[in-house]
């Protein structure tokens, strides 16, 4: 048994379920899930990594612990089961953040809280671990996790070094209240900001991968002779 | 009273949970295609948050917070880390309760509101309310007129967005941004607007 588990660490599969949420299938960018932590925590690039290491670690360990008992669920209360067994991993992370990282706990207030609601965790429960052996349900977890990851931390890159001129702490851009030449843009603290950058990577995304192009409700038809659509 | 009204405004506006908290925004982007489901999500959503941020602060009160069970002759008990649980437990058993009863009672309501009342469930709006309400300590009174409020301002800001979408979908868009991208755009456009209300001094 544990033969078949060592090599299936390193075959195909489970690469594909490591490397696909990545880029190809991104649980932001592409499923829309999880968006809300995404946007609220990113003002700073020590937040992001935090929550991101603390998303990535709930939806590894609660995809691991569903997939391990899902064949004793019943059905009808899955949703539940499945709730309770992420809240109490929460509980913990909350706990483990309160007691040796107090600042930034305060600083992520209620949304550490929130990764039971995130969608991520709850769609690779219902949608991975309730059909696949734990170990790959882990795996997917992890996999899911660095995807939410490499998304925050693309978005509290930019939002940290052009708001503020730092990047975790550490100046980029000398400020001109120092006497450097960097203006800080505040616009990049606030709300609205994170919905731009993360519209903008959509779209630099899509235009990468074009199969991931949503089609257009409406089309705008070019009036040029030869498209009038007669037959 | 004029507290009461201040918490309600600072709740539907200046701290619009949507627009500056980004709470609820898979169901947000999600839900908001049509302008008659975002009303139907919205009241639902507003519904349901004002009965559960009043419920759990009601249990965070007398059960969980640090000394609350003295009225039981227990002291120096602090539950206040179940908080979690328990509020999650309490909406998910609140929404099921809600569901049967407008199934009973009221089929006409149930139709209309029905399919979204699972989806509220892991609505972050919705546990968002109850987890800021124990951060910020709020009394029953004010826990209820945040409920109403953030309920409120949360439906309004679907409506709005799914007004605006209802126009977008005629317009030219790049191919990249169709769909999901221009829906930030327009979430962020919006969020900005709002931002308008933050310099209002209550």
């Amino acid at each position: 048994m544990s033969a078949v588990v060592e090599t299936s660490i390193i075959n195909d599969e489970t690469k594909k379920v490591l490397v696909e949420p990545l880029v190809t299938n991104n649980p932001i960018t592409l499923q829309v899930l999880g968006i809300c932590s995404a946007l609220a925590v990113t003002s700073q690039m020590s937040t992001s990594l935090i929550m991101a290491l603390a998303l990535t670690l709930v939806t590894a360990f609660s995809s691991a612990a569903i997939s391990a008992i899902r064949n004793h669920i019943p059905s009808s209360i899955r949703i539940i089961v499945q709730m309770t067994i992420i809240a109490s991993l929460v509980i913990v992370v909350d706990q483990i953040l309160k007691a040796f990282a107090y600042d930034v706990s305060k600083q992520l207030s209620v949304f550490v809280g929130l990764i039971i609601t995130n969608c991520i965790v709850m769609g690779r429960a219902e949608g991975y671990a309730m059909k696949n052996p734990p170990l790959e349900s882990f795996i997917d977890g992890i996999g899911n996790g660095l995807g939410y990851s490499l998304i925050l931390i693309i978005v509290a890159f930019f939002r940290e070094t052009l708001g503020s001129g730092k990047l975790l702490g550490i100046e980029i851009f000398k400020l001109t209240k120092d006497g450097g030449w960097y203006d800080p843009n505040g616009l990049m603290l606030l709300p609205p900001s994170a919905f731009f950058i993360i519209g903008l990577i959509i779209w630099g995304v899509r235009q990468w991968k074009p199969n991931q192009v949503e089609k257009a409700d409406f089309k705008i038809l070019s009036i040029s002779h030869g498209e009038g659509g007669h037959h | 009273m004029e507290a009461y009204i201040s918490l309600f405004v600072k709740a539907v506006f200046i701290e619009n949970l949507a627009l500056s908290f980004f709470l609820g925004m898979c169901t947000f982007i999600a839900v908001s295609k049509k302008i008659s489901t975002a009303i139907g999500l919205g009241v639902a959503v507003m519904v349901v948050q004002t009965i559960t941020v009043p419920a759990n602060n009601l249990v965070y009160h007398t059960l969980l917070k640090e000394d609350a069970l003295s009225w039981l002759g227990i002291t120096g008990v602090d539950l206040s880390f179940l908080a979690l649980l328990s509020c999650i437990g309490m909406i998910a058993a609140l929404v099921q309760i809600l569901e049967m009863i407008l199934d009973k009672f009221f089929p006409a309501l149930y139709h209309a509101l029905g399919v979204f009342l699972p989806l509220i469930t892991v609505n972050c709006a919705i546990l968002g309310g109850s987890l800021f309400m124990i951060e910020r300590d709020y009394n029953f009174g004010e826990s209820v007129t945040y409920g109403v409020g953030s309920g409120l301002g949360w439906a309004l800001a679907i409506t709005v967005m799914a007004g605006v979408r209802e126009k977008l979908k005629y317009s030219d868009i790049p191919a990249g941004l169709q769909g999901l991208g221009i829906t930030f755009i327009t979430a962020g456009l919006m969020s900005l607007g709002f931002m308008a209300f933050s310099g209002i001094q209550l």
